[in-house]
């Protein structure tokens, strides 16, 4: 009986890394150097217009830092779904943007209620978003798909009544 | 590819973004759409994007994805804190009478005359 309480609430993780790139996540995951710059910012529970702003702020700063655009744009497109996810479907969270001279480690963590079946979120079309996020033209069950097909790596870990952690690398040179 | 310009005087549009000038601006087409995520993962940098939703998120979105203009079918007006922020981005915002059908293919026409 215990051990099925432990395996209820066990976190689910996911995760993809582009091919031919593992080694490289790895290594970066394992040697945990310090960013050159950190961004953080809050996200608010469904509030669409601040939702966006970390986003926004990153691909400023991206941008003056002479990142490709074609990259940039795997940037943006990646945080700024990631950030409606925080919005539309948490109770609130934040975004941490990791700067590195070579690659963006970005790190979404809310405050739950969690993912289910993170495989089922991962299906472009399947979506849980309620009314008021699809009158804001969310809600099409691509934001996940989005983000796995900008990023390098993603790694996703949450479970049903927990906090989701969203991780995101991208590199700035292929 | 042709001049926004153009396209703007085919569907008699009227630029909302008046600070924002049509001048050298080039497209290579259009994507059509009202889901936010949708256009984000197909639509292409340089494109229009045709559509009737105007809340803020379209700017971040137009943003993120490299769209230089939005054209709004219909007739549809967005108010000024779109326009504030679509100048703020450099995303030039077009309102045409014309519903989304015929805003398509006039500029399918013009590019492939």
């Amino acid at each position: 009986m215990q051990d099925f309480v432990a395996a209820k609430f066990e976190m689910a993780e996911y995760w993809h890394i582009n091919s031919g790139l593992e080694e490289r996540v790895k290594e970066f995951l394992a040697k945990k150097i310090e960013p050159d710059v950190v961004l953080q910012i809050d996200i608010p529970e469904k509030d669409f217009n601040i939702a966006g702003r970390g986003s926004s702020e990153l691909k400023n700063l991206l941008k003056r830092l002479g990142v490709d655009s074609d990259i940039l744009r795997r940037i943006a497109v990646a945080s700024y779904e990631a950030e409606i996810n925080v919005a539309a479907h948490s109770i609130g969270g934040k975004m941490i943007s990791n700067v590195y001279d070579d690659l963006i480690y970005m790190q979404f963590i809310d405050n739950g209620p969690g993912i289910s079946d993170i495989e089922q979120a991962m299906i472009p079309g399947y979506s849980t978003a309620d009314d008021l996020v699809r009158e804001f033209g969310f809600g099409a069950g691509l934001g996940l798909p989005n983000i796995k097909k900008n990023s390098d790596a993603l790694h996703i870990e949450s479970a049903l009544g927990s906090p989701t952690l969203v991780e995101i690398i991208i590199f700035f040179l292929k | 590819m042709i001049n926004l310009s153009d396209y703007v005087t085919a569907i008699k549009g009227i630029n909302c973004t008046s600070a924002l000038s049509l001048e050298g601006v080039k497209i290579t087409g259009a994507y059509v759409c009202d889901m936010l995520s949708d256009v984000m993962g197909s639509a292409k940098p340089g494109q229009v994007w045709i559509t009737i939703m105007k809340h803020l998120n379209i700017i971040a979105v137009a943003s993120m994805t490299g769209i230089p203009a939005i054209i709004f079918a219909k007739g549809n007006e967005p108010d000024t804190a779109v326009i504030e922020k679509a100048i703020e981005e450099g995303i030039i915002l077009i309102s045409s009478k014309l519903p989304t059908f015929e805003l398509a293919g006039k500029l399918y026409k013009l590019l492939n005359p």
